[in-house]
């Protein structure tokens, strides 16, 4: 199988990653989003992601940005993915959105084209009961940032064929990725575990037990992690972390997934992490 | 711990200025890893190669894309000096 041509749904922080991935490895991609503006400013970061990429990895392969922008094509219209090979949706993590979204696809682009399900924590099996061809429906959970990230969540829903798993595996193999495959379950495992982590160091917070900044270092000095629990949610968005806390809560219906209070009220008060220059902690670059 | 050069030269001053400015730091020992210590990500990059070209009027091309040309305060104001000896526009 020749994959040459990846349709990007959404072109937000993950999307932009996505078609960053492709182009540099070579093939075109196909990016919708809802307005000129938004394709815009993904096209701008894609461009910068594409010249920077060395700095961070002597791996991937250098391309000019000249040759990058001539394998994208901005579009607002969803019958531009016909032609392609494999779809990649990242919209807004809103299953109202997700589905209204999935049943145009279904409907526009040919039965055969895979649609790969970028998604923080609604089940890929849900999703891809609003399609006829719940075969060709898989879950790919990329990592941020995507081109820098060697390793993918793979998600087989219940009726996800072995060709499909193989097509999405031959995609992940051409951006020099590895894929662990697991099964459909909302949140899957890197989402169901550590949401719960960012939630409980809410509370933490919350409760006065420790400083943003002590949680985290908890974290770094005692545990080797990379990051903080904080700092993560800061950099995916509070405002997604609480989507998809909610979403978790939704269905096990369990009470380990309600959202901190602490959290929710940051969402409401406009401080969403990183992107807003405010979250857990204050970012001077936002 | 070494920390900041005494004397530093005027492009390692700015240098050294536009970095704690732009990540939330009081003070950066000036061969400090920016990329091993995750300070820098990739908005940081871009924005760090912008402040090079406009301050320095110098044009980074594909070549100088390296790490080790960017990776400190000390390599940023090194690369800087190699390409046009300095000097701030």
């Amino acid at each position: 199988m020749t994959l040459q041509r990846i349709g990007v749904v959404g072109a937000g922080n993950i999307g932009t990653g996505v078609v960053t991935d492709v182009l540099l490895h070579g093939m075109s991609a196909v990016v919708v989003d809802v307005s000129r503006d938004h394709l815009e400013r993904a096209q701008a970061a894609v461009l910068d992601n594409i010249r920077c990429a060395p700095l961070f990895s002597k791996a991937l392969p250098r391309i000019t940005r000249e040759s990058a922008a001539e394998r994208m094509l901005l579009t607002t219209d969803l019958r531009q993915l016909a032609e392609c090979d494999f779809v990649v949706e990242n919209v807004t993590e809103d299953w109202k959105i997700k589905k209204d979204l999935y049943e145009r696809l279904d409907a526009l682009v040919p039965a055969g084209v895979r649609f790969g399900v970028n998604t923080s924590c609604i089940s890929i099996t849900q999703i891809a009961s609003v399609t006829k061809r719940p075969g060709e429906v898989i879950g790919v959970h990329f990592m941020n940032p995507v081109h820098l990230m060697p390793t993918v969540e793979v998600i087989r829903a219940f009726h996800t064929s072995d060709e499909t798993v193989q097509a999405l595996q031959t995609l992940l193999g051409a951006l020099q990725k590895e894929a662990i495959v697991v099964e459909d379950l909302p949140g899957f495992v890197s989402n169901r575990i550590s949401h719960l982590f960012m939630n409980e160091a809410a509370f933490v917070l919350q409760d006065r037990v420790a400083s943003a900044d002590k949680i985290d270092l908890i974290f770094k000095k005692c545990f080797g992690h990379r990051m903080g629990p904080l700092e993560t949610a800061d950099l995916i968005g509070l405002d997604t972390v609480m989507r998809s806390l909610d979403v978790l809560y939704e269905s096990f219906r369990d009470s380990k997934y309600r959202c901190c209070p602490l959290l929710r009220t940051l969402v409401h008060a406009g401080h969403l992490g990183r992107k807003t220059g405010k979250g857990f902690h204050v970012y001077r670059d936002a | 711990m070494k920390l900041e050069d005494p004397d530093p030269s005027p492009e390692k001053q700015a240098i050294r200025r536009f970095i704690l400015s732009s990540v939330a730091l009081a003070k950066l020992d000036d061969d400090a890893n920016l990329f091993e210590a995750g300070i820098a990500n990739s908005l940081f990059a871009v924005q760090l190669l912008s402040f090079v070209e406009k301050t320095f009027s110098i044009e980074v091309g594909m070549d100088d894309l390296d790490i080790e040309n960017f990776k400190s305060v000390n390599a940023t104001a090194a690369f800087v000096q190699r390409r046009n000896g300095g000097g701030i526009v």
